[in-house]
């Protein structure tokens, strides 16, 4: 288990590195020069001194594998860079982005297990009824539709919609953005609970970022739970004369389990890919919308400092979740075989 | 990949290999079993009996026909502006506007009409695009195995641990947002979840006694590959493109939304939806229409691809 873990932790380096250094290439083959963006803002005519100074700064006029280098042994010292766009430190951005995404995602995933796995499990043990039929249909309804127009549709319906017919204050969620401003921090009680007004600008974006998870884990509890109920240790145990409920969640409930978990950890590349549109959406000033405008404006630190901590949060979790699996269900074996 | 569910070919020469999964293979001795049918009628038979699956695939159809016929079907063209003469902006629906106009006085009904066109171009083109690379390095990396297998392997990894999105975007940033440079990001970022099925598939079934009876017949490494390997190999992954296509529209409104996608006067659903946000208060059909053609067109694709491979694979169900 050790050595498995260890190998994987140094196929991590070069997946992160060649996968960094493809974004960075990428940005070089884009049209239009970065010093003039950093100089010129907008349509502005670029003052040549001035675009002069932004290349010696940021050492735009070395040639390309200099850049490349230099690029790396910053980097490697947790150096991220400063922001085309802003000057500001690209750690500092990350800083202060990583925390708002942490907490929306914490509360899209517990949605996700709560409603997803329960959801999954009442319509494999009512199988074919009117909860299960509604399920299926549902789930796949909400994993056809964009991200973002789930979003639009929750943010009318939730707040657009009570604002114009003068619903009370109480009832009216928030479309966007992230809290009342200028209140800082002090709206989460122990970073993750929202306190005060800061509930209503949580729901929309949370419940819109968990729907497509959630469906997803609805469909594979609801898969993995059918196919347990028929295994023979579960007549076993009907014969035994368990009950129906000892049966389900002491016997049923534990093997379903194990499927669902990988699930939930591999789908949190979606919830990322989620995340930067229902960012967009929401103004929700997160990682996700942050990489989608630095994106856009061409502003290559932030976004290949902010994306090398998503993949690096990304491939650990999913090695997490690899060892977890096997820690659940001996019989996995971890290495070169199960790698597949 | 698209004759599947029309009539039976009891020449097609596939049909036999497929058929022990089916389990209808008839005996031509007992007189009581039917000779052996091919498989598409067996995967008609059970496709027909998914009621969602079979309207997905009227949804699809009718959609097919929209995009063909959209000059006829649509009042106005995309980029016609019959509202701006009456001001008519950002309209709610009506007799003369089905579905509303946008901010500058255009038919949401004709644009959404045109739009099928982009979407399914769009879908098919880049999911088929993806599919043919994904098939060739798939198929690679799991007939060869060894070093080639692992450099496929790590390429594809190196790939998926950047969130797609993020790939997407970047990959859109440098290719343009021309209709084909759209088609080429998404099939050049597509094709890493086939390669992954397909290799896998063809690490079952080259061990499999018909794989070694080719080889020790004296067949070229290509002609077991191609001929014998490929076909079998192909069900996943026509399950996986149906809903691929789906998926693909999906990404390409994503790329609409976050403005790397086609531009302006390209009538995509996705990005409809984007220029539409503003509004929300005051003419929100301009995000719902479209929005709900992205939503219905994918879920089609969905439930067809569900059906198929429950259709074709019966042990599964």
């Amino acid at each position: 288990m050790v050595n498995y873990i260890l190998r994987r932790l140094l196929l991590l380096i070069p997946t992160v590195f060649f996968a960094l250094s493809f974004l960075f290439l990428l940005f070089f083959v884009l049209p239009g020069d970065p010093a003039e963006l950093i100089a010129g803002g907008g349509d502005r005519a670029v003052n040549p001194i001035r675009l002069e100074q932004v290349n010696e700064q940021y050492g735009l006029d070395d040639p390309l594998p200099t850049q490349f280098v230099n690029y790396w042994k910053r980097t490697l010292q947790w150096d991220l860079g400063q922001s085309y766009s802003t000057g500001r430190s690209v750690n500092e951005i990350l800083g202060d982005k990583a925390i708002n995404s942490l907490r929306l995602g914490f509360w899209a995933i517990l949605i996700e297990i709560t409603v997803g796995i329960a959801v999954g499990l009442i319509s494999a043990i009512r199988r074919y009824s009117l909860i299960d039929k509604l399920t299926t249909v549902g789930t796949a309804g909400v994993s056809a539709i964009p991200v973002f127009v789930l979003g639009f549709v929750f943010q009318y319906m939730f707040a657009v919609y009570p604002n114009l017919h003068d619903w009370p204050e109480w009832a009216t969620l928030r479309t966007s953005q992230i809290g009342p401003p200028g209140s800082g921090n002090g709206d989460w009680f122990l970073f993750f609970l929202p306190v005060g007004e800061q509930w209503r600008y949580l729901i929309l974006p949370a419940v819109t970022l968990a729907c497509v998870s959630t469906a997803l884990a609805a469909r594979m509890t609801r898969g993995s739970m059918l196919e347990v109920l028929r295994a023979d240790y579960m007549r076993t145990a009907k014969a035994k004369g368990l009950g129906e409920r000892a049966i389900i969640s002491r016997h049923g409930l534990r093997n379903a389990m194990l499927p669902v978990v990988t699930l939930i950890g591999l789908d949190l590349g979606a919830v990322i890919g989620a995340a930067v549109l229902t960012e967009t959406v929401f103004s929700w000033p997160g990682l996700g919308s942050t990489i989608a405008d630095s994106v856009l404006s061409r502003d290559l630190p932030v976004l290949l400092g902010l994306t090398l901590v998503v993949v690096l949060a990304y491939s650990l979790i999913n090695l997490i979740v690899d060892v977890s699996y096997a820690w659940f269900d001996p019989r996995i074996r971890l290495g070169a075989d199960a790698e597949s | 990949m698209t004759h599947i569910p029309t009539g039976a070919d009891p020449t097609d020469p596939n049909a036999a290999g497929h058929e022990v999964g089916g389990g209808h293979g008839g005996m031509g001795d007992v007189p009581e079993l039917q000779a052996a049918r091919p498989l598409r009628v067996d995967v008609w038979r059970r496709f027909k009996e998914n009621r969602l699956a079979v309207i997905g695939l009227f949804f699809i159809g009718f959609l097919i026909l929209v995009a063909i016929f959209a000059d006829v079907i649509a009042p106005y063209s995309f980029t016609e502006r019959p509202g701006s003469e009456t001001g008519a902006f950002r309209q709610g629906p009506s007799k003369d506007f089905w579905f509303g106009t946008d901010s500058i006085g255009r038919d949401v009904f004709s644009r959404i009409v045109y739009g099928a066109r982009v979407s399914l171009r769009i879908g098919i083109v880049a999911t088929t695009i993806a599919l043919v690379i994904g098939l060739f390095f798939g198929a690679i990396a799991g007939f060869f195995g060894g070093f080639v297998e692992t450099m496929i392997m790590r390429v594809t990894d190196i790939f998926l641990a950047i969130p797609y999105i993020v790939l997407a975007v970047a990959v859109a940033a440098v290719f343009g947002r021309s209709e084909n440079a759209i088609i080429l990001v998404l099939g050049l970022t597509g094709w890493l979840g086939v390669a992954r099925i397909v290799r896998s598939s063809f690490l079952q079934l080259k061990q499999l006694e018909y794989v070694e009876a080719a080889t020790a017949l004296g067949y070229s490494r290509s002609r077991i590959m191609f001929r014998h390997i490929l076909p079998n190999a192909l069900q996943p992954i026509i399950v996986y493109g149906t809903i691929a296509i789906g998926t693909t529209i999906l990404a390409e409104a994503a790329l609409s939304f976050l403005g790397v996608g086609p531009q302006d006067p390209t009538p995509a659903w996705g990005l409809m939806v984007a220029q539409g946000k503003g509004d929300l208060a005051n003419a929100a059909h301009l995000v719902f229409f479209p929005g709900a053609a992205i939503g219905l067109t994918v879920l089609s694709f969905v439930l067809v691809g569900d059906g198929l491979r429950d259709a074709l694979d019966p042990r599964l169900k």
